[in-house]
């Protein structure tokens, strides 16, 4: 099973250059700023049915009332009138591979990024699906049932499911960027897993991925319906050069009675962006719902992904890394929300800062009245590589029910100068040391990512450790 | 001349205090030293400011290897010239297995014995190596794949500090109170692998309070340490009688009996 996988997207990598291009026909410019007008005119242009176009608009006021949120990360800097809210994917790209800055170019060519990957990570050439792959892959899906669309085409073709479901779990007046993303969205994934039907391959954005895709403010539905399963994968590990300063993206998940989802997200924003994204699952009665989330750059993140506990049994995991480097601030962690008796969740949060950067968890437990005999395990670790650099945890804990389990552990740590000398004395460079440390602290993380991707994470550190990256 | 040679050697903590007091020796390929002393003597210092522990500076003298002199060099740069420390309490590295740390010392080496140029080891070559050295050292198979030292007892510690030892090679090999903390079985498994690991190409200097491995692994050359110098030098028999007679006839009456309330 892993092997094909590893061969099929090895496959891509080396196919994609002989690829074809994807006429992306779109003459829509949206210029700076937001207003009524644009959102109409976005929605126009999608040829949307009403209720989005009314529910777009909506949002647009949710948005403008709300006030900017005054914890996490310092969003003063955001000029939002600064900001292209809509613009066709030809547009994103940078005009050549020589306006790139050295320093991501120069990872790429570390991390072996293929060409043609390359070209599309800085925006200067489109995406090419590997078609032989993508049919292949589009068939089976499609023999089982399974729906696997960008967010645009499946609510053209799948109108009444998406309108069920859309905005549902999480409301477009939820949060400010819940709010604008509701208003602007774009690109995304749609998911439909029907019931009883076990997704084997990962689903990969990668598959299917064009400019559109990577937007700014991305929109994803993912229905696990009964009994089923299905594992995405979203991003990749090397540094996502973006113009754009803000990507504010809202994930929504529904996992229905002994379902099973997982949503694996690796990103590494380049060091102008501001990451804020809401994610949100819930799990109907003996589901299970797994987050995995790696976060790397940007200016700053936050992202909680959070998971309510439905239905009785119903299980929740949340992993996530955090990697704060120079000028870096990563507000990360995890939710969850136990509703429903006998349920049960894990929050494995790891966080690391380096070079002055910040990593801080942010977290809820929260168990409602009657969610008794429930259990939850929150964990999260901390390593420090400096002085300059800083950690902060803040757990939010709310219990209204006094029969239940709950632990909840916190440790910061230094590398410590007897680790490095011990790795060291066995001929391993201080960088290298250091790397190792660090790979062996988010080991229980990357264990749980698809082979690739884990042994692109821990070339990552080792690059981050060596201070060649940004 | 020989491959590690210290002439005069001083070490100092960071806060200046002295620590070894002027020391010579020399360790050939080939030769086993043993380097016994009291608790408190120096002995660690003096192999941890060898291997390039930042605490502990070389003040003065000459610390030798390969006619090269080693005080300025980081840990690794002395660990690719091929001296190598067994440590009295290895770390833990959690979430690093067994198998992961080696392959990754032992491609660093390599690296740098091939001018520089990435030389990973084919890793066929290195299971079978890391698998029989791992055998020979009576090491159960499942450790490899457990993370380095993370919940290792103090024996299975020692034995996995002789397996890098055996994996990485080195010309000369400080072995720092290796058998403190093993019972009998242990102390033999560990001492005949030491034994085994020198040879033509590999030096030991054997640092140890009691004379019990040097049973299992005789020195050609015996030192006593006493206060930070060598107050005596002999060959197999001076370990034989430090055994019987104790550490006192080398030490100032107050002294000593202050060191040992110490200890």
């Amino acid at each position: 099973m892993a092997s094909t996988e590893t061969e099929i997207v090895g496959g891509i990598k080396t196919e994609y250059k002989y690829g074809f291009h994807d006429p992306e026909d779109y003459f829509f410019k949206s210029g700076r700023g937001l207003s009524h007008e644009l959102v109409a005119a976005i929605s126009e242009h999608k040829n949307e049915p009403d209720w989005m176009r009314k529910f777009r608009l909506k949002s647009l006021d949710y948005f403008l009332a709300r006030p900017l949120p005054e914890w996490g990360g310092n969003l003063g800097e955001i000029d939002f009138d600064n900001i292209f809210y809509y613009i066709r994917p030809t547009e994103k790209q940078a005009n050549s591979w020589e306006d790139l800055p050295p320093d991501i170019k120069n990872t790429w060519d570390r991390l072996g990024i293929p060409e043609a990957e390359k070209n599309f990570l800085a925006g200067v050439g489109a995406q090419y699906e590997s078609e032989v792959v993508y049919h292949k892959l589009k068939e089976d899906l499609e023999a089982q049932g399974v729906l696997f669309l960008d967010m645009d085409s499946g609510l053209r073709e799948h109108e009444d499911l998406v309108k069920e479901y859309f905005g549902t779990i999480i409301p477009q007046n939820d949060n400010k960027f819940a709010a604008l993303n509701s208003a602007v969205w774009s690109g995304g994934s749609f998911i439909y897993v029907p019931p009883g039907v076990n997704v084997e391959m990962p689903l990969q954005a990668y598959f299917r991925i064009n400019a559109e895709n990577m937007g700014q403010f991305e929109r994803t539905l993912i229905i696990v319906d009964e009994d089923a399963y299905v594992h995405y994968v979203e991003g990749c590990t090397a540094p996502v050069y973006s113009t754009d300063s803000l990507h504010s993206a809202v994930v929504e998940i529904i996992v229905k009675p002994g379902g099973r989802c997982r949503y694996t997200t690796i990103q590494n924003w380049s060091n102008n962006v501001y990451n804020l994204v809401t994610k949100r699952a819930v799990a109907y009665e003996n589901a299970t719902m797994e987050w995995v989330d790696a976060n790397l750059g940007s200016k700053l993140t936050m992202k909680y992904p959070a998971i309510w506990l439905m239905g009785e049994g119903a299980h929740g995991e949340v992993l996530s890394i955090a990697f704060a480097g120079q000028d870096q601030h990563l507000d990360a962690g995890g939710k969850a929300v136990h509703i429903a008796p006998n349920t049960s969740s894990i929050i494995t949060s790891k966080s690391i800062s380096r070079g002055g950067g910040r990593a801080s968890y942010r977290g809820l437990l929260e168990v409602a009245k009657g969610a008794e005999g429930s259990k939850s395990k929150v964990v999260c670790d901390a390593l420090i590589l400096d002085e300059d650099s800083r950690s902060d945890t803040y757990p939010y804990i709310r219990i209204d029910e006094s029969n239940v389990d709950i632990g909840h552990e916190a440790t910061v740590s230094k590398i410590g100068d007897e680790q490095l000398f011990y790795l060291m004395s066995r001929g391993l460079s201080e960088a290298e040391a250091s790397a190792m440390v660090v790979s062996g602290f988010v080991e229980p993380i990357t264990k749980e990512l698809p082979l690739e991707y884990a042994v692109e994470m821990n070339r990552l550190i080792q690059l981050q450790m060596e201070g060649s990256v940004g | 001349m020989a491959l590690l040679e210290l002439r005069d050697v001083h070490v100092a903590l960071e806060d200046g205090t002295e620590i070894v007091k002027g020391v010579d020796l020399a360790v050939s390929p080939g030769e086993i030293h043993a380097l016994m002393g009291p608790n408190g003597s120096g002995k660690s210092s003096l192999a941890y400011a060898l291997m390039g522990h930042p605490a502990y500076e070389i003040t003065s003298g000459e610390a030798l290897f390969d006619g090269r002199e080693i005080a300025e060099l980081g840990a690794d740069e002395r660990a690719q010239l091929g001296l190598f420390l067994a440590f009295q309490y290895p770390h833990a590295i959690p979430g690093v297995t067994v198998t992961s740390f080696l392959r990754s010392a032992l491609n660093a080496i390599r690296k740098v014995r091939a001018g520089g140029e990435d030389d990973p080891v084919p890793v066929p070559e290195f299971r079978k190596d890391m698998l029989a050295a791992m055998e020979h050292l009576k090491i159960p198979r499942e450790l490899a794949q457990r993370y380095l030292n993370d919940g290792f007892s103090g024996g299975e510690k020692k034995r996995v500090e002789i397996l890098q030892m055996a994996m990485l090679k080195p010309r000369v090999a400080i072995l720092d109170e290796t058998d403190s903390g093993l019972d009998i079985d242990a102390l033999k498994i560990v001492a005949t692998g030491v034994k085994e690991l020198v040879g033509s190409e590999t030096g030991a200097l054997i640092i140890t309070h009691y004379q019990r491995i040097l049973n299992y692994v005789e020195p050609d050359f015996v030192h006593v340490f006493v206060d930070g110098r060598i107050v005596e030098e002999g060959g197999p028999e001076l370990a034989h009688k430090l055994e019987a007679e104790g550490y006192e006839a080398f030490m100032p009456e107050p002294i000593a009996s202050l060191s040992e309330s110490e200890a």
